[in-house]
């Protein structure tokens, strides 16, 4: 059959046909669509940056010669154990129920080969988990799952979650067809019920709160852990400020590409705002503070490559954290398995449905057949490749801008190329001096 | 209504009176250094003066330990608590005794909100009323209030007991899952799959024995008159039906 468009068809740029199919499944079934991923429009992204590399008026580095360092130290604001990371790379949180046990112990070989953190999830921490993360941050979220003081003790570094980049102001989601055995007794809960978490803490409200909180937290473990405080990017320069406020010894901000097991698609794509957006907002609080570099800044949320590395880090930020390229690492939407996506009803490099747990990757599911078909040892063996990846890439872009270490990157390395982002990260549009906005 | 009396709460004072007691005097240790002490006690019996509503006294101790404070105290007392017994002889802020694993908490006054909130294990025994969100996200912890509960109390309840010996506020018991409620006095609005369930003899013996560990006494006539409440497990499922149920 000809493409429709050879035969002078016109599709509606506003009716598209996802947007059809959209409303026919709404029509048809009467519930609105539940999916993973993250916000799948397409937002101003590091993609629009692109970074001034040395040449008469900078010096570069050596590429393979010269030293470019990636170490990073997080949480030293007030916690006697700060972390120190080799690279700036880091897991992003991902529970035990929305992906599979094999996965979140593949998630901390790989993260513990190269020296970074991973992190637990709305689910509680797994022994599998703890057992292969040499650093590991466990999160403190408000349907407190699986929540046990000796795993605050256990753990490197706690996250008190406000939110996240998928669904700021939403709780988490965690479908039926989840909620095995192992999971619903982990969470206290029925098994094969549609779980709906809370998108409130329990027992504080506001940032007054939040710093007794954070004080509770603290006392609890001795002032030993670094704490974080994470947020969805929304009203970022606030909210960075008031966590600082309330004793954070690291933000984490993620943006509206960042990945989810389980939110309506209407949340995903139109709550939020992009990271490319947040981190100089982020970064200002910071500033204003007199507090960027002593507080810790960790973005997220659509970060693929060393060169979003980098420019994350040029705006900024101290640290990234990676969770659906993580998942891509481990084999998510690996072609080997397009015939088992096809039969499911979506493909290879379009497979969202993290929700539904038939993950033919073995990934984001609890099924126990499907489960086993990830190998936590080769699975850690390719996130740990991924990682080494990134760094080295942010590396040579960072020799590129003369800098011995990758935390040197600085704004005046980066130039936009289109009027929106520049206006957003607050950097020249490339062969201008203009940041729109700026000054005004 | 009432609150019914305690009993065996005072056996229990005297009883841990005898024990060797040392005492952390807030007017001029810091909480921190009282938490510290109790994380790696060097004694089974500890008391706390002039709290003066600090916050998280006594949270995160994970021993077999008493520890009684001699006033109010402020948020999160005794939060995550395991294994000890901790009374508070006055009123509590926010989150006594919240993401409590086991042992108890006395609370000889009132508490405030989110007492008890997320506990998985332990015993929770506010003498008086405590306010909105009692035992909010509660996973297995038993709560007993001699007095009343606030709003919003057992919201998305998961798992445990709650006994409130006066009245109960808009609310209880929204979205709640497997956790069972007894309430003697009034009740407000119920919250949403929240319904009133018969109170059969298995009911009655389980309302007596927390009771009883409460240290309230009771008697047949007592116990008739709470009602049991616990989920119509009707919003398990997503489905476009219940939107109009929030």
């Amino acid at each position: 059959m000809r493409d429709p468009s050879e035969r002078g068809l016109r599709e509606s740029a506003t009716f598209d046909r996802a947007s059809i199919a959209a409303i026919q499944h709404a029509a048809r079934t009467g519930v609105y669509d539940i999916r993973g991923w993250g916000a799948k429009r397409a937002v101003p992204h590091f993609d629009d940056l692109l970074f001034l590399g040395a040449s008469m008026s900078r010096y570069p580095l050596e590429g393979y010669r010269e030293r470019c360092d990636t170490d990073v130290v997080l949480g030293d604001r007030h916690a006697t154990r700060p972390l120190h990371l080799d690279i700036p790379v880091t897991i992003a949180g991902m529970s035990f129920g929305a992906l599979s046990a094999q996965a979140k112990e593949a998630l901390g070989r790989g993260a513990s080969e190269v020296g970074t953190s991973t992190t637990t999830g709305d689910g509680g921490m797994t022994d599998e988990e703890r057992g292969e993360s040499t650093t590991l941050v466990y999160q403190l979220l408000p349907s407190r799952y699986g929540m046990d003081p000796d795993h605050l003790r256990a753990a490197d570094a706690i996250e008190v979650v406000l939110g996240q980049g998928a669904k700021p102001g939403g709780g988490g989601m965690l479908l039926g067809q989840k909620i095995s055995d192992r999971v619903a007794e982990m969470r206290t809960l029925p098994a094969g019920i549609d779980q709906r978490s809370a998108c409130r803490h329990p027992d504080w409200t506001g940032p007054d709160d939040l710093t007794i909180k954070i004080g509770e937290l603290r006392e609890i473990t001795d002032w030993e852990k670094p704490i974080y405080v994470k947020v969805g990017a929304t009203r970022t320069y606030y909210d960075v400020k008031l966590a600082v406020a309330a004793g954070a010894d690291v933000v984490v901000v993620d943006g509206m590409q960042g990945g989810t097991a389980a939110t309506q698609e209407v949340f995903i794509e139109h709550v939020g705002i992009p990271i490319l957006a947040a981190i100089p907002q982020a970064v200002a609080a910071l500033q204003e503070l007199g507090l960027h570099r002593k507080v810790q800044l960790i973005v997220s949320g659509g970060i693929r490559t060393g060169a979003d590395v980098a420019k994350a880090m040029a705006l900024g930020a101290d640290a990234v954290a990676i969770g659906t390229a993580a998942l891509i690492a481990l084999g998510d939407n690996d072609p080997q398995y397009a015939a088992e996506y096809e039969a499911i009803g979506s493909a290879a490099g379009y497979y969202d449905d993290f929700q539904d747990g038939r993950d033919p990757a073995g990934i984001t599911t609890q099924d126990p057949e499907l489960a086993s078909r990830l190998d936590p040892v080769e699975g850690g063996r390719r996130v740990a490749n991924y990682l080494r990846v990134l760094t080295m890439e942010a590396q040579t872009l960072a020799r590129a801008c003369g800098k011995a270490h990758v935390q040197h990157l600085e704004p005046e390395d980066l130039v936009a190329l289109t009027i929106e982002a520049a206006a957003m990260a607050r950097v020249p549009l490339a062969g201008t001096s203009w940041i729109p906005g700026a000054g005004s | 209504m009432a609150a019914l009396s305690r009993a065996e709460a005072e056996a229990r004072e005297t009883a841990t009176s005898t024990a060797h007691t040392v005492t952390v005097d807030l007017a001029t240790a810091t909480v921190r250094s009282l938490n510290a002490e109790l994380h790696r006690p060097t004694a089974t019996s500890y008391e706390v003066l002039h709290p003066h509503g600090a916050h998280s006294i006594a949270a995160g101790v994970h021993d077999e330990i008493d520890v009684h404070v001699r006033g109010h105290a402020g948020y999160f007392c005794a939060g995550m608590n395991q294994l000890a017994h901790v009374v508070v002889d006055g009123s509590a802020g926010n989150g006594v005794a919240e993401n409590m694993m086991s042992g108890t908490v006395r609370v000889r006054g009132d508490a405030s909100q989110s007492a008890g909130a997320t506990g998985r294990g332990g015993l929770l025994v506010v003498e008086g009323s405590a306010s909105m969100r009692c035992g909010i996200s509660m996973k297995g912890i038993d709560i007993v209030v001699g007095g009343s509960v606030g709003p919003m109390s057992a919201f998305m309840a998961q798992a445990g007991r709650m006994v409130v010996c006066g009245d109960a506020g808009d609310g209880l018991g929204d979205s709640i899952y497997e956790a069972r409620l007894y309430v003697r006095g009034s009740v407000g609005a119920l919250g949403a799959d929240c319904v009133e369930k018969e109170m059969r003899d298995e009911h009655r013996a389980e309302l007596a024995e927390l009771l009883a560990a409460a240290g309230f006494e009771h008697g047949d006539q007592q116990l008739r008159e709470f009602r049991r409440y616990g989920s119509a497990r009707g919003l398990y499922h997503f489905t476009s039906e219940h939107s109009g149920t929030y």
